[in-house]
């Protein structure tokens, strides 16, 4: 089925000729997954029934208290500055963005009445502005209304230069956000793009109390630590890196919600201990971030009082081939992009180490649960999944492979060619489960006579952006890397940044940038341009699955597995959690049945 | 005296100054990055993440870094957190109760067990007690905290379900069951620290009074015909404890400094766990702030232990 033929059949539901349901069963005969065949339906403006999780409690309040533990405490409740997940989610119960994604990565309205689309006029044709209807009636804990005056507002609360809000990422793009009436408001950008959304997912802050703290002075508001939002819960009382609590909102816009009466967010401790406190001795009913191995999960779980939730993300555990020469010096720096590595500049020795990454014994003695198979860079949500990329584990192929490229075996076993020995080194932090996917490699490189020598980094430094030391993953100066990519956010723009050519981190530009792998192509960088400014998500989604074709035939980034977000819940619990956004983003649904 | 005490307090101003250039150095020369987390983060543009340095000041040069911090101290500033963007000072007074409350307990706890233990294992060495006492003492010091601190959790909160192991500051009841859940949230970190220190400190009283009890002023007074309890609290006792007095007033910088590993597994917000996370987070001015008022009290209290043996002991005298 071409895409012209899909196009037919999707008008044939707008126009009413096919039924939204049988268009997704002849999807899924073909092998489409029923969120790709939504979202097809939803990127062409079909009318979809937004697929509200079920709630059943009938009235306000009622549900006592909700007890979560993060075992890294907020440390502030100002979401203009949350630069960690821990004090995002620590904002998340008072404060609230115009939408939220949902578990398959589908937008949903929160403080907005509708999501902007071609068919209800949101999306401006031209690309050049998104129209946002506000929800009537809602208002800030403290009584005031909620308009399109404070959606302007954060927009130039984040943007002022002179306050450093992490926030501003949010709004590249943006060049004005514009109140229409009060309770509208447009989004206009610099020049055409297809994402329109990402403006929409920032928590926002009501103008009344933080309009005389700008830019400089953003630091002297006091409600950055006693925050006033539209959300579920009201705010009580906030120690930073210890608790937050709070108190049901009655005056909240939606029906008989919330349900608690009271939360509370403790910090401290570590991932194991917390997940104790749901699983075994109930004491929380839920903790965040459980990234402990699986084998010792299953033995808490038996405990009975708790169950873990596993929620597919977009970020993939990568292993990164050095495109550069990380072992001497080119215009006085290592790795230079304008250097070849001596091994991995043969394709048939990138060839040869994809083969012997060994994804199954990763997922089935490593992760468990905590993670899915990835055979792309870029495998969700369904409308990006390429189906083109299958990767396999052989040893038999890869020895064949570097047989033929004349990498012979020595006396040690060991493969070289014209002198050069492949013996290649593979960093990572220092984090229990990298370690035993290092060992995995490591072994089948053994079989193929490709020595590996390990090395592993302590995380705060692996991670930082340190220009002084030489361990950074930015600096990569080593054969080969491993980490996980994390991917805020559904839109694949700025995960797919990491193979464009004017990414390529150097030190001219201190290794701050995305590429760390110094491979680029002019083919890849024509493709990403290309999508920046197509406005047909249908096309634009292909031209994703393209460049994830590109980077993954290069043979320089190779995806060992999916993460999934890991939550222990208790079993009493009906939380609809998500992969694509903040766990506590669909807080105002959680209830205890 | 007043003469010694001022001379004492003038030396400890540059003592104070060479430990916080030490540790800033230190911070500055040590790797890492208060806003590393945002750097896997794809979303998050590295222009943002270094507008966020700039706006901290963290590009600077350190000489200049440090120069900025140490006139604001001296002006009462002690900056803010980088991280939580609260003051310093705001966010330590927040731990003080706890840290006290709990450490200050144990400390109390660990003293009520070491002096009468150490003594009666003194006064009778070798005995059975002795024996009995002697080995709980090396098996309780030998025992990091981290491990009895989770065989406790294990076996009162997951085996049997007793007693909580999350520790919380503002517990929700009211009244005296409020005391109580603080007291049964309390039961565990207080033993696993009282019984620690206890154990080291039950050693140092025996050796203390086994000094003592051998001199010749004890065997007059047992020969003058004084019951033996007056004999070990007023002539043994009193001369044996001031080595103690020393050791226990050299270690209350420790109460305030809080309990990093214990506090760590309890998730008691005391000033320990600011401490570790702050490290953690490279998070400069809590850091300085934390160590700096750490530094100040050991400075202090040794100058008082140093009064105190005075005071105890007239035979000691101050020039």
């Amino acid at each position: 089925m071409n895409e012209q033929m899909l196009r037919e059949l999707v008008d044939d539901v707008r126009d009413g000729r096919l039924a939204r349901r049988d268009f997704i069963a002849r999807m899924v005969a073909l092998g489409v997954g029923v969120p790709l065949a939504s979202a097809m339906l939803a990127d062409v403006a079909v009318a979809q029934p937004a697929v509200e999780p079920p709630y059943k409690p009938t009235r306000r309040g009622g549900g006592g208290a909700l007890r979560m533990l993060l075992w890294q405490g907020p440390t502030l409740l100002n979401p203009h500055f949350a630069t960690g997940t821990k004090d995002q989610e620590g904002c998340r119960p008072f404060y609230e963005s115009l939408a939220r994604y949902d578990e398959n990565g589908v937008l949903m309205p929160v403080l907005a009445a509708e999501i902007p689309s071609r068919a209800n006029g949101g999306i401006a044709a031209d690309g050049l502005s998104t129209t946002w209807k506000l929800k009537k009636d809602v208002k800030w804990h403290d009584g005031q209304p909620f308009t399109a005056d404070d959606v302007v507002f954060n927009w130039q609360y984040a943007t002022d230069p002179a306050g450093g809000a992490f926030s501003t990422g949010f709004y590249t793009n943006v060049k004005s956000i514009e109140k229409i009436d009060a309770t509208t408001v447009r989004v206009n950008f610099v020049k055409p793009t297809p994402i329109w959304d990402r403006s929409c997912n920032i928590w926002l802050i009501p103008k009344h109390l933080f309009s005389a703290y700008m830019g400089a002075k953003s630091r002297e508001a006091p409600n950055n630590l006693k925050p006033v939002g539209t959300g579920p819960y009201k705010f009580v009382s906030f120690t930073p890196g210890d608790l937050v609590r709070g108190e049901a909102n009655m005056a909240y816009y939606l029906p008989n919600r919330p349900h608690f009466d009271t939360i509370e967010i403790k910090g401290g401790g570590d991932a194991t201990s917390a997940a104790r406190a749901v699983l075994q001795t109930g004491e929380f009913d839920y903790a965040w971030g459980i990234l402990v191995e699986d084998n010792v999960l299953k033995q808490m779980e038996a405990g009975g009082k708790g169950k873990m939730v596993f929620k597919p993300t977009g970020n993939p555990e990568m292993i990164m081939l050095n495109a550069a020469d990380p072992w001497s010096e080119v215009d006085g720096e290592r790795a230079n992009v304008k250097s070849r590595h001596f091994a991995f500049s043969d394709p048939a020795v990138r060839k040869a180490f994809g083969l012997l990454v060994d994804r199954k014994s990763v997922l089935d003695f490593v992760y468990g649960r905590l993670a899915t198979p990835a055979p792309n860079l870029l495998n969700n949500p369904a409308q990006f999944n390429s189906k083109a990329i299958t990767p396999e584990f052989n040893v038999d192929k890869a020895n064949a492979l570097l047989e033929a490229a004349g990498w012979k075996r020595g006396a040690d076993g060991v493969r070289a060619k014209d002198g050069k020995r492949l013996k290649l080194v593979y960093q990572t932090s220092i984090n229990s489960v990298r370690q035993k996917v290092q060992a995995i490699v490591k072994q089948a490189c053994a079989k193929a006579g490709i020595e590996i020598e390990l090395k592993t980094v302590q995380a705060s430094v692996f991670f930082s952006s340190d220009v002084a030391n030489p361990d950074t993953y930015g600096k990569f100066f080593a054969d080969i890397e491993m980490y996980l990519n994390t991917r805020a956010g559904t839109d694949p723009d700025r995960f797919m940044q990491q193979w464009v050519s004017w990414e390529v981190c150097q030190k001219a530009n201190g290794w701050q940038l995305q590429n760390k792998t110094r491979w680029s192509s002019p083919e890849f960088d024509k493709t990403f341009r290309a999508a920046e400014v197509e406005l047909d998500p249908v096309k634009r989604a292909a031209l994703f699955i393209q460049m994830n074709d590109m980077a993954c035939n290069s043979g320089y980034s190779i995806p060992v597995a999916l993460r999934a977000q890991v939550t222990a819940l208790s079993k009493s619990i009906v939380a609809p959690l998500t992969g694509w956004d903040l766990d506590l983003s669909g807080l105002h649904d959680w209830y205890r049945a | 005296m007043g003469a010694f005490i001022l001379r004492r307090l003038a030396l400890a101003v540059p003592s104070l100054l060479g430990i916080s250039i030490v540790l800033f150095a230190v911070l500055a020369l040590a790797p890492g990055d208060p806003f590393a987390e945002l750097a896997t983060n794809s979303n998050v543009p590295p222009e943002v993440r270094e507008h966020l340095r700039a706006s901290l000041g963290l590009n600077d040069p350190v000489a200049s870094r440090y120069l900025h911090w140490l006139v604001a101290m001296l002006h009462g500033d002690w900056g803010f957190s980088f991280i939580s963007r609260v003051d310093v000072t705001t966010l330590i007074w927040q731990r003080v109760p706890v840290t006290l409350g709990l450490i200050g307990t144990s400390q109390l706890l660990a003293l009520a067990i070491a002096i009468p233990v150490g003594t009666l294992s003194a006064v009778k060495p070798y005995s059975w007690f002795d024996r009995i006492a002697s080995t709980i003492a090396l098996a309780g010091f030998s025992l990091p905290t981290f491990f009895t601190g989770i065989l406790l959790i294990l076996v009162f909160s997951i085996k049997l379900d007793w007693l909580p192991f999350v520790y919380r500051s503002d517990v929700e009841a009211t009244g005296w069951r409020a005391v109580v859940e603080h007291v049964r949230q309390a039961i565990m970190p207080v033993c696993v620290l009282g019984l620690f220190q206890g154990a080291g400190w039950t050693r140092y009283v025996r050796s203390a009074v086994l000094d003592v009890i051998r001199l010749d002023h004890v065997t007059t007074a047992r020969s003058k015909g004084l019951a033996e309890r007056v004999v070990v609290t007023r002539h043994v006792l009193r001369n044996a404890l001031i080595p103690v007095v020393t050791l226990v007033a050299l270690q209350m910088p420790t109460v305030f400094g809080g309990a990093i590993v214990t506090e760590q597994i309890f998730r008691i917000p005391g000033i320990g766990s600011l401490l570790i996370d702050a490290i953690l987070r490279n998070d400069t001015p809590v850091i300085m702030g934390v160590t700096f008022v750490f530094s100040v009290l050991v400075i202090v209290f040794n100058l008082v232990a140093d009064l105190l043996y005075g005071l105890l002991d007239p035979r000691i005298a101050y020039r």
